[in-house]
This record gives structure tokens, C-alpha cells and sequence, in this order.
């Protein structure tokens, strides 16, 4: 019986053979690399100028975009789930447009707005000096735009489950809408805000084709540490490419790692992306 | 419903509207008003450029090959994770996800340590005379790797909700395993397998950095769409840039209208 519930063994041994081809021994080849001639030599190339500039620019970056999807993402969420308005279900869709849209093709977009010889682009850099294409405001613009629908995806199942009946409760009570949110909504949906934003951060760790369109590659300028492994590459620099890569590893692992023990605590299966 | 409390709700939706608006509809707008600045006939000709459809065709076939690798491992890993028990499980579930989080330049770059000229596996390649880095097997396994988890995501929850007792009753009836996955599992997860499949396709169709990093973007031979529209950016054939950028996005958006008549699907039958 027990055979038949779980399949075969051989079931078991092709899907780990499968993951391990094509996730765990790639994995080990870069963790290898980048720690091949020791600790000190992989700290040494992470901490060359250019590279050290490229780490703290996109880390960042991606901690301002994801305050920005944080409060924006919950506020789609729950204009979409509480109100009722024309063209509801047409937004729904929209808002999973960024996820369908190539990344690469996001950056063109944005350069078409906001490249210096463009209209708009032109009009915000004579008229108020800001820079986009080629800077940091490109980079959350490109990052804000890719990740967009994690947030809202995540906190809409959880205020769905919430009880209107509770907020009603609060308001009878007397309290304003303004104390509801924070004393009652709040306290709900706060695991999928963080759960979304961890996701949206570690996101735009890793975010290149966007990115790289957007902000060029720019040493002390806008290169982000996605465009640095690009460049070491370009440049034949092997040990620089695989310590930042060995870093953006890692950082990968301690994100998953901690929005499933997240989830675990939060006794929820992972909601659909 | 007092009026201060309305007028919150106006400005909330205001609000959120102006900023769809202006982070998502805004940039699509200038891609579209940009791309036909020329008028039709350039947009038709960029199309038709040897180039753009050999990129388009390559595109396409390694979405074809990730699609069919995920699709039939997806289901296996999902089954092994959901009705499996074995010592890691939850770590090798949690770990599934990685190719999410990883940035896509370093996918490719893995690809060249195991596969390139120093690579653990170059002595095999050279045994056997194959090619991967640069060429068609490498950028197969790229798309393979970033949309890995796609299938094994939509499907685990749906096996975890059909639970066993179907399974066990054609089994109780004399069916064997196999013709228990066929008749009773897969019309269970048909549904979330397609699911899958199309956001695998639709992330396959997108990708970029992978491929950028193992293909050397050899115009004609190793380019992709997404390969071309940079090297067209990189050249200043900004029109050849849009056209094909557009398209992508186009196709996307279809992709998108699938996933929302499935989604559509899979709750009615929920």
C-alpha cells in the first residue's frame, strides 16, 4: 500500500537528480569559484571600490523601492479588494502585467519616457534637474515596475479572509476610520506586507535586464551588483565575477530561507504568484 | 456612510489609479506611441527583417524546450514533495524556489563554470563533442533553470488538495500506478499544470540576463528576441529596438489573458 501511495523510489531519485543538475550542482560551481583561493581573497574583491559602490547602490535601492511597494502594494490591495468601481476586474489584470512583461523590455519603456532626449525625460531634467536614465531614480523606477504585483498579491488573500464585521464593530465603537486601519486591519495583514516585501527585495538584488538598460553600466555611477558580475565578465575578471556572485548567492539563500520560515510560522501554504 | 469617510475613499482610489497610471500605463504608452511613430509599414518591416524572425523562432523553440523539461520534472518534484517523506524535505521545497531569487546573470555565469573551457563537465563535453557554453544546449538549460519552479508552485497545492482517497479507491479497484496518474492525478491537476506551464512559457519568452551571459549573442544564430532588442539599443536601430520590444509584450499581454481565463477555470472548479 505504502508503495502505491508515494510511487516508486525511482520517482524520487529523477526528481532529485533533476534538481540537482539543474539547480544544486550549478549552485556548487560558483560557490567553488568564488571561494577557490580563500576567504581573504573572496573579501578583497568584494571590497574594491568599484564593487563595494556597486553592493551599497543596489541594496540600497531595492530597500527604497520596497518601502515604496510596501505602502503602495497594500494600498492597491485593498482599493481592489474593499471597493467597488468601474473597471475593477480590467485592473486586476493590469496588475499582473509587470510579471508578464519581459524585463528587458520594462527598461526600453522606461528609457523611451525618460531618456534625456525624450519629452518628459527632457522636460524633468531642464526643468527640475532630475536625472533618471543613467541614475538611481531609473533603477526604483525599473525595480518598482518589476515587482509591483508581489505585494498586492500577497496582502489580498488576507484581507479577503478579514471580517468587515470587526472593522464595523470598531467604527460603532467610535473609533475613526484612521484608528480601524491601524488597530484592526493592520495587525492582519502586516505578515503578507512583510512576506511581499522580503520577496520584492530580494527581487531587486538580483534584477539585471531592466536594470541594466535603465542604468547602464556605469562603475561609481549606476552600476548595480547584477550589471558588476556582467562586467567583470566582459572585462575577463573571473575572480570578481564570482565573488560578487558567491555574495548575490547567498543573499538569495537567506531570503528564501527566511520568508519560508516566515510562512511556517504564519501556518500558510504560499499563496499563488 | 458620512462624507469624510467618501471623500477618503475617493482620494484612496485616486491615489492608486494615478500610480498604475503612471508606473505601468505611462511607460507602455510611450512604447506604443513610439514604435508606430513611423507608421505601420516600419513596424510590419522590422518584423520581417531575417534577423527579428530567426530571433523570434529561437525564442520560441527554447520556450518550447523549458516548457516540455518543467512541465514533466515540475510534476514529478511536486508529486515527490507533496506524498514523499524523506529526511530535507522542507529544506528541497524551500530551495525549489531559488531560481526566483538568484539573479539571472549569475544562472548564466554558473552555466560557464560547469560547461566552459575550466568547467567540471568540459572533459565530458570534449569526450562526447558537444558544445553548451555559446551555443544552443547552454541557452536551453538558462530558460530551463529561471522558470523552474513555475510548474512545481501551481501544481503542489492542487495534489495536496485531491489528497489520497481517490488515488487509493482505483487503486483499491485494480489500477495500476501508472493508469492511476492518467486517469484519476492528472485530470485532478490538469488545471494548475496548465497554469504553470503558461507562466513558465511567459517567463521563458522574457528572459534575458541568463541568456545574455551563456549565448555570446551571435546575430543570426545564438540571438533571442530579448538578445536582439539590446544589441539593436546598444546600435541605435531604435525602431528595430520598439518593433521588437513591442511584440514581446504583446505576446505577453495575450499570455496574461490566458492566465486570467485559467485562473477563471480553476476557481469555478475549486
Amino acid at each position: 500500500m505504502s508503495k502505491m501511495k508515494a510511487g516508486p523510489l525511482s520517482l524520487r531519485l529523477s526528481a532529485i537528480a533533476y534538481l540537482a543538475f539543474m539547480l544544486f550542482i550549478p549552485l556548487a560551481a560558483v560557490l567553488q569559484d568564488g571561494l577557490r583561493s580563500g576567504f581573504s581573497s573572496f573579501a578583497n574583491s568584494l571590497f574594491n571600490p568599484a564593487a563595494w559602490h556597486a553592493l551599497k547602490l543596489t541594496v540600497w535601492t531595492a530597500v527604497v523601492m520596497a518601502l515604496i511597494n510596501a505602502v503602495m502594494g497594500t494600498l492597491t490591495a485593498y482599493v481592489m479588494v474593499r471597493y467597488a468601481f468601474p473597471g475593477r476586474a480590467w485592473l486586476n489584470s493590469l496588475i499582473d502585467l509587470p510579471f508578464a512583461i519581459p524585463t528587458l523590455v520594462t527598461g526600453v519603456m522606461l528609457v523611451i519616457l525618460y531618456g534625456p532626449q525624450q519629452v518628459l525625460g527632457g522636460w524633468l531634467k531642464n526643468h527640475w534637474g532630475w536625472e533618471i536614465i543613467f541614475a538611481p531614480a531609473g533603477i526604483i523606477l525599473a525595480l518598482l515596475f518589476v515587482t509591483f504585483p508581489l505585494v498586492v498579491r500577497t496582502v489580498e488573500p488576507l484581507l479577503m479572509e478579514i471580517d468587515e464585521d470587526q472593522e464595523e464593530a470598531a467604527r460603532a465603537l467610535g473609533a475613526s476610520s484612521w484608528t480601524t486601519f491601524w488597530r484592526v486591519l493592520f495587525p492582519a495583514i502586516l505578515p503578507g506586507i512583510l512576506t511581499g516585501t522580503l520577496l520584492t527585495f530580494s527581487r531587486a538584488l538580483g534584477e539585471f535586464g531592466s536594470v541594466v538598460v535603465v542604468a547602464g553600466n556605469i562603475p561609481f555611477k549606476s552600476q548595480t551588483a547584477a550589471v558588476y558580475v556582467w562586467g567583470e565578465l566582459e572585462s575577463q575578471n573571473r575572480q570578481g565575477a564570482s565573488a560578487m556572485s558567491v555574495l548575490l548567492v547567498a543573499l538569495s539563500f537567506l531570503m528564501i530561507l527566511l520568508v519560508d520560515w516566515f510562512e511556517k510560522r504564519r501556518g500558510k501554504t504560499r499563496v499563488r504568484s | 456612510m458620512s462624507g469624510r469617510k467618501k471623500s477618503t475613499r475617493y482620494y484612496l482610489l485616486a491615489l492608486v489609479l494615478g500610480y498604475i497610471a503612471v508606473l505601468i500605463l505611462l511607460p507602455i504608452g510611450a512604447l506604443i506611441a513610439n514604435t508606430f511613430a513611423k507608421g505601420g509599414m516600419t513596424f510590419l518591416k522590422v518584423l520581417c527583417r531575417q534577423d527579428v524572425l530567426h530571433a523570434f523562432v529561437l525564442t520560441f523553440s527554447l520556450s518550447a524546450v523549458a516548457v516540455v523539461l518543467n512541465a514533466v520534472f515540475g510534476v514529478v518534484i511536486a508529486w515527490v514533495l507533496v506524498r514523499h517523506q524523506f529526511p530535507g524535505r522542507n529544506l528541497l521545497n524551500a530551495l525549489v524556489d531559488l531560481p526566483f531569487a538568484v539573479s539571472p546573470v549569475v544562472a548564466g555565469y554558473m552555466l560557464i563554470l560547469l560547461f566552459g573551457r575550466t568547467g567540471w563537465f568540459y572533459p565530458l563535453l570534449q569526450a562526447t563533442g558537444l558544445k553548451v557554453v555559446f551555443s544552443l544546449p547552454g541557452m536551453a538549460i538558462a530558460t530551463t533553470f529561471v522558470s523552474l519552479p513555475f510548474v512545481i508552485r501551481e501544481v503542489m497545492p492542487v495534489l495536496q488538495e485531491i489528497g489520497l482517497e481517490e488515488d487509493q479507491a482505483a487503486y483499491t479497484l485494480g489500477a495500476n500506478g501508472w493508469q492511476t496518474f492518467w486517469r484519476v492525478t492528472f485530470p485532478g491537476i490538469r488545471w494548475g499544470l496548465l497554469y504553470g506551464v503558461t507562466l513558465t512559457f511567459a517567463r521563458a519568452l522574457g528572459e534575458f540576463g541568463a541568456l545574455f551571459v551563456v549565448s555570446g549573442a551571435v546575430s543570426g544564430e545564438t540571438e533571442t528576441a530579448t538578445l536582439f532588442v539590446f544589441r539593436a539599443m546598444d546600435e541605435r536601430l531604435y525602431q528595430e529596438a520598439y518593433a521588437v520590444s513591442l511584440t514581446l509584450a504583446a505576446v505577453s499581454f495575450f499570455v496574461l489573458l490566458a492566465m486570467e481565463a485559467l485562473r477563471k477555470r480553476i476557481h469555478e472548479e475549486a
